[in-house]
């Protein structure tokens, strides 16, 4: 048995954890996610101190479930982000974030003379590689790689 | 097709391009028909092409369909700030397709998701220009009479040489070898190579135009621009090594055929021009039978 860790924040009965977040990605997954506009109980915790990321940070969100879809959108800026579903204090499920195919909005075109960048239209790309992310823009089909990813 | 509108060459597969082709050799035979007859075909070019509209106006007009749009963006609405989501959504009210050529990448894609009726992509910037790529591959089937195990050269700035791009990408369907001829600044970009590495097909790198030529198929030359290089003393040392001249013909390939997209500098001598070999303005030709077939194809006429 290990022994118990200290946590820095509350627990929650029912809701979703998403936990190894980069600090630096911790508005970015705020943003993403909506997490400004809803009026359920969330706290937040981050530069915790994490062995993987140097730096983490930590979302508990009481009464919030996320469908695949939904969660696998912060995958660009929290790629090792891990998901607890909490129910009656209990860690019920683990999983963790995958890329998605296919990304809308979020990211934008790192082409400057990309028409997503002129106009106002919804950023698509199709993901064509996950592990070192790369993305191909569906209307100019330039990539944008992970490097020079610019998260709107 | 299975899309409405040809906005990228990558949206047709390798059996709606042949059939294309072969529709295109119909119109060879008999240019002049009046299948468009009672239509109205929207040419907004919001740069000026001249070469590229003409060729769409030829064949527009050989098929008897009428023709309105702009020839710059200059002489349209955009100059008011409009939109070009608002341009579309307007002049798809007046015709029945539209023949789009614009300098941002992507806008065609767009306009195609806007518009009702079939966009064609007459030119997106530095991306597409799928019609452009159908006429090579017209007029490298019509002069070698097959597609497939052909050896081809490209020639010049290879880097930012959106035809060289796009016939790379379509040619790659049937076991082409090919030869690449450029300065350094200019090479193939390595994405194009990996591509080819993955379908396990050949390619070699040259940055000296010599008699290697003697084993091409096809010779594709392009335009070295001077903008392209960020130092113009590189521009001036290379700017006469990858100019073609007859008597560098003299040991090729008896049915070796010379194209270049258009407008040509002083990348083909006009010496070569008296040569069999020489087949650019036939391909320009080409590109009138090609667009024929492509706006029939997409308006379910033929």
């Amino acid at each position: 048995m290990k022994e118990p860790k200290q946590l820095s924040v509350s627990a929650i009965e029912n809701g979703t954890v998403i936990d190894h977040i980069p600090a630096s990605s911790l508005f970015k997954v705020i943003q993403i996610l909506g997490l400004d506009k809803i009026s359920n109980q969330i706290t937040f915790g981050t530069n915790l101190e994490s062995k993987k990321l140097g730096r983490k940070a930590i979302i508990k969100l009481a009464g919030i479930f996320f469908e695949d879809d939904d969660i696998n959108r912060i995958a660009l800026v929290a790629p090792e982000a891990k998901l607890n579903i909490i129910r009656g204090y209990e860690v019920v499920e683990k999983s963790v974030v995958k890329v998605p195919d296919q990304i809308i909005g979020i990211a934008k075109c790192v082409n400057p003379k990309c028409i997503t960048n002129f106009e106002s239209v919804t950023t698509r790309f199709k993901v064509i590689s996950k592990k070192n992310v790369a993305l191909k823009c569906h209307y100019c089909e330039k990539i944008t790689d992970q490097e020079h990813m610019v998260i709107l | 097709m299975n899309t409405k509108s040809l906005v990228s060459i990558d949206d047709l597969n390798t059996d709606e391009m042949v059939s294309i082709l072969d529709l295109a050799e119909e119109f060879e035979k008999q240019p002049s028909q009046a299948l468009l007859e009672g239509k109205v075909i929207a040419t907004l070019f919001f740069e000026p092409s001249t070469r590229t509209r003409l060729s769409f106006e030829s064949a527009i007009s050989r098929l008897g369909g009428k023709i309105v749009g702009f020839t710059d963006a200059s002489s349209s609405s955009v100059t008011k700030g409009e939109t070009l989501n608002d341009t579309i959504l307007t002049v798809n009210n007046y015709c029945d397709l539209i023949v789009m050529r614009h300098p941002i990448e992507g806008s065609a894609r767009l306009a195609s998701e806007i518009a009702d009726v079939p966009v064609v992509n007459a030119g997106d910037g530095a991306n597409q220009h799928p019609t452009q790529t159908l006429l090579d591959l017209y007029s490298i089937r019509k002069t070698q009479g097959r597609l497939d195990k052909l050896n081809i050269f490209l020639v010049g700035d290879l880097k930012y040489g959106r035809t060289v791009h796009s016939l790379l990408m379509a040619m790659s369907r049937w076991n082409t070898t090919f030869n690449f001829i450029s300065p350094e600044e200019l090479r193939m970009p390595v994405e194009y190579k990996l591509y080819l590495d993955k379908l396990g097909l050949k390619y070699y790198e040259h940055s000296d135009f010599t008699d290697i030529i003697n084993e091409a198929d096809i010779i594709y030359m392009t335009r070295v621009q001077k903008e392209r290089f960020s130092d113009s003393m590189e521009y001036e040392k290379v700017k006469n090594v990858y100019v073609l001249r007859n008597h560098m013909l003299r040991e090729t390939k008896e049915n070796m055929r010379i194209l270049h997209p258009l407008p040509r500098v002083n990348e083909i001598h006009k010496d070569v021009d008296v040569n069999s070999k020489s087949y650019y303005f036939q391909q320009a030709l080409n590109g009138v039978y090609t667009r024929q077939a492509i706006i029939t194809r997409l308006l379910n006429l033929k």
